[in-house]
């Protein structure tokens, strides 16, 4: 693995910055090129707005709002158990780990606390939703590049994996299992073993995708040294999940902080990249793929017997108070802040998704690249439009 | 990377889509042909509501629980003939219309949760989209109808607590 | 010219040549759509393709043919209409001039230039000038953006290309493409001529630049830098729809035929067999089948160097703009240079 030291990193910043505003003392004739808000790049509804120079960018800017679904409004007129239905549709990808953090703080507020056994399940399945958001990812990275072949095979191993889901929850895409104060329902028979087949067709999978595209000197050569961000400007917008990681900061939720979750239970491994370009951003999450098949297949052999609900009343009531949790999503930090008043719902609810915080840095890193680098640095931040726009 | 010897990424790209060919003329394609041959579903999917019409009492838990309000229920009390013979006649709700718009539904399985007297169950069934969005309105027959496609649960995993 | 079992009417000929020209454009961009676009592809992602139209879905591309007839022609309102309707017809108008001079056989021919190389050279970037013109007349920034990324890609490896077929011009002394034909099938080694030589042998490292550069000539991936349609939503395509759209559809798969039908007269042989296994001398003693087997023969030959190209299009990623200049000019153009000057000393040494 070839690293990039600071001393390049701020070299390229700085010639890039250079480019930019000699383009801009030649006062030559510019462009302005709206990507988006309907454009291949951005699968969603996202708007980048970019002052072209010949193909050179010297101002971009995103704007996200196109899709905007007024959740932290709605969640104020539904019951609790209704809201989790909603959140399932903020990052469409990896459903179910939204709804984790929001019935994490229910159940803080209402002082409960879920059974291992459902412990187990739940951290199960927000792996295997993270396994199904990042395979997309993998594919989709290849078709942003020009790659057509690894997004079928995307489909083809995730597809195993929604069936999982689909198998235990009855929702492919929305699962909507979560409870508060456990899940809906226990496994059904057949369920551990076939998830430990699947786990090794996607481990397949991670080498295939590393043997057709992160192997591809062509695509090397499109990613290293493209959108690099350092450490403190990445956490100074506020990034979070593999995008931090990838720019060498060692900081994960799942093992920073202490959460009725089984993570603790099982061994695995923190990536990090030390060059935060695109390539890192890529390379990190391929490895979060295949760590988190490996945290599935620890968990899987050690599910703790019993229930899979607590003591709830039938009629929920959450008592007054706040609450903020926060959880590695597969996107990266994903919290609510829940305000109750004692009601069948919440008062107010703050969503903080993660790709709004990623996506926030694109015009400090889009400054002075070319057209083609903008989709790379798009596909490799990795946002999912709901997720940005809530 | 550790240092091996080191095939070129663009030829064990190559040998990768071409392994992918031989795998589907050797071992059939991933997808299936869809009018002609079906996946069946997981038990557990939620395909379809159907409605058990003689268990529904019109309390209309399920209707107040559906988060975008899609289940429509009328009804009125009546006489019902006594249990037993020489009692006195029963008043009990009698259930007019109950429609669910799939139109509007999210499929979140709120209201087969909710429901206290077992009137309500998914079936896996998928196939009943319409040309016309007007016809997604499933009236208590048809969602009566589907009773017949609703599977018995499935097993639960080891170590899982009995109810 | 060997003299035919029953004589061919001059006008006879002559409409053979132009009726054999249609078909040696059409037949193999249907094929190629249809075996690898459709299949091959299909099948390297784990999927059947189009299975409905047809046995196996082969009557698709007809279907395809049918639907894209049956829309609207759109003509954006501030295109200069007259240049933006003509775009196509040139880049495909560019493929049957291109397919005038490949032999596919001793007297199957179009027309038989002396300087048959230099003319499919020189027609083979006219439609560079299609491709410019339906980029610059959709009034699309997109589209202009890929026009002009089309046009410094095909000139950038114009170059590459024409250099790499100088070494096969040196060896076969003689620009005609017949005259390399029968080069290559005459070829002797130490005075045996049992086998011929195709010239990819010898010529490896021009056949090499040569395929890289039609993959990019073709705009094929890893080289698609002027469509790449997640960022510039397929470039000088983007406003086109219907048949304009079609011509310009088939106009991409025809030229790849007929590239490859080049590619194979240069490099691999052409339609000729080792001429010894017959006794045959010259082109005027090969007798007339091999006018028959002579297509079959090309036809083989082209499907080969296109299921090769379609194959690494369905691998790789593209290269941005300015790695793709930068191979051409600092990677490709040297070493073909260099493959020039060796085969130069070793035609002297030998």
């Amino acid at each position: 693995m070839t690293m990039l030291n600071e001393r390049q990193q701020l070299s390229y910043i700085a010639a890039q910055a250079a480019d930019a505003r000699l383009n801009v003392e030649l006062e030559t004739e510019g462009m302005t090129l709206n990507i988006g808000p309907q454009h291949p790049a951005t699968h969603g509804t996202l708007r980048i707005i970019a002052r072209l120079d010949g193909e050179q960018v010297i101002w971009a800017e995103p704007v996200a709002g196109y899709m905007h679904r007024g959740y932290e409004k709605l969640t104020e007129v539904r019951t609790f158990p209704q809201v989790t239905t909603l959140i399932n549709r903020i990052d469409w990808l990896g459903s179910f780990a939204n709804e984790v953090p929001f019935i994490l703080a229910a159940e803080q507020l209402m002082d409960i606390e879920a059974p291992p056994r459902a412990q187990y399940i739940r951290t199960i399945m927000f792996e295997l939703s993270r396994i199904a958001n990042v395979s997309l990812f993998l594919g989709d990275l290849g078709v942003q590049l020009g790659a057509i072949t690894p997004v079928f095979m995307a489909f083809r191993d995730r597809e195993y994996v929604l069936n999982l889901i689909e198998g235990a929850t009855g929702g492919r895409f929305h699962p909507n299992f979560d409870r508060i104060g456990g899940l809906k329902d226990d496994l059904p028979k057949g369920w551990i073993d076939e998830t430990k087949q699947v786990m090794k067709k996607l481990r397949q999978f991670c080498d295939e995708i590393e043997d057709l595209l992160f192997g591809n000197e062509i695509f090397q050569s499109r990613t290293r040294g493209v959108g690099i961000i350092p450490a403190d400007i990445a956490k100074s917008y506020g990034m979070s999940g593999a995008n931090l990681r990838a720019s060498g900061v060692d900081w994960d939720l799942r093992r920073d902080q202490s959460l009725p979750m089984a993570w603790d239970k099982a061994d695995f491994k923190v990536w990090t990249h030390p060059d935060g370009d695109s390539w890192a951003r890529c390379w990190v999450r391929l490895q979060e793929t295949r760590e988190a098949t490996k945290i599935v297949d620890q968990l899987v052999d050690s599910i703790p017997s019993g229930p899979v609900m607590a003591k709830v009343p039938r009629i929920i009531k959450v008592p007054e108070g706040e609450a903020w949790v926060s959880t590695e999503n597969p996107l990266g930090e994903m919290g609510y802040y829940v305000v109750s008043k004692g009601d069948l719902g919440p008062f107010r609810v703050k969503i903080r998704s993660a790709s709004f915080n990623n996506i926030s840095i694109t015009p400090w890193v889009l400054k002075g690249v070319y057209v083609p680098d903008i989709i790379t640095i798009l596909a490799s931040l990795y946002f999912i439009l709901g997720d940005i726009d809530r | 990377m550790p240092a091996k010897p080191k095939v070129p990424g663009l030829i064990k790209g190559l040998g990768v889509t071409m392994g992918t060919m031989f795998r589907t003329v050797k071992d059939g394609a991933n997808t299936v042909q869809y009018p002609h041959e079906k996946e069946t579903p997981p038990i557990r999917a939620r395909g379809v509501i159907a409605l058990r019409e003689d268990n529904c009492t019109a309390c209309m838990l399920c209707a107040r629980s559906c988060p975008d309000w899609c289940i429509y229920i009328e009804g009125h009390k009546q006489l019902a003939p006594p249990r037993r013979a020489g009692g006195k006649p029963r008043q009990v709700n009698h259930l007019d219309r109950f429609d669910i718009d799939y139109a509007l539904c999210m499929y979140c399985g709120i209201c087969v949760e909710v429901c206290p007297f077992d009137a309500l169950f998914w079936s896996p069934e998928y196939e009943y989209s319409e040309p016309r969005i007007a016809d997604l309105l499933h009236d208590k027959t048809k969602l009566g109808e589907w009773m017949e496609t609703v599977p018995e649960a499935p097993e639960l995993e080891a170590g899982a607590a009995k109810k | 010219m060997s003299t035919l079992a029953f004589e061919i009417p001059y006008w006879g000929q002559s409409l053979l040549r132009v009726l054999g020209g249609i078909v040696a454009v059409l037949l193999p961009a249907g094929t190629i759509v249809y075996v690898f676009l459709f299949k091959m592809m299909s099948f390297m992602q784990s999927r059947l393709g189009p299975m409905e139209a047809g046995p196996y879905g082969s009557m698709q591309l007809l279907a395809e043919v049918g639907k894209w007839m049956q829309k609207e022609d759109l003509i954006p309102e501030n295109a200069d209409a007259k240049i933006y309707k003509i775009a196509p017809v040139i880049v495909l108008l560019s493929t049957f001039l291109l397919v005038v001079v490949v032999p596919f056989g001793p007297d199957a021919w179009f027309t038989n230039f002396q300087a048959g190389v230099f003319y499919a050279l020189a027609i083979g970037s006219v439609s560079v000038i299609g491709i410019l013109v339906a980029g610059w007349s959709s009034a699309n920034k997109y589209s202009l953006l890929g026009g002009l990324r089309a046009a410094g890609q095909l000139i950038a490896y114009e170059l590459p290309m024409v250099l790499a077929v100088v070494g096969v011009v040196i060896q076969a002394g003689s620009m005609n493409l017949q005259q390399i034909v029968v080069a290559q099938n005459t070829f002797e080694i130490f005075g045996w001529n049992g086998l011929g030589m195709p010239f990819v042998v010898t010529q490896f490292v021009g056949f090499l630049i040569f395929m890289i550069a039609v993959q990019a000539e073709l705009t094929q991936a890893p080289f698609d830098m002027p469509i790449a349609e997640s960022e510039l939503v397929s470039g000088y395509m983007t406003e086109y729809s219907g048949f304009r759209f079609l011509i310009f559809f088939i106009g991409e798969f025809a030229t790849a035929g007929v590239f490859a039908f080049i590619a194979s007269v240069l490099f691999l042989g052409g339609w000729g067999i080792p001429f010894s296994w017959f006794g045959w001398e010259t082109v005027d003693d090969v007798d007339d089948w091999m006018n028959i087997a002579g297509p079959g023969i090309m036809f083989a030959k082209m499907m080969l160097l296109v299921g090769i190209i379609m194959w690494v299009r369905f691998s790789y990623p593209r290269f941005r703009e300015d790695q793709l200049q930068r191979f051409a000019w600092k990677v490709l153009i040297p070493i073909s240079l260099l493959n020039i000057a060796v085969t130069a000393i070793l035609k002297v040494a030998f």
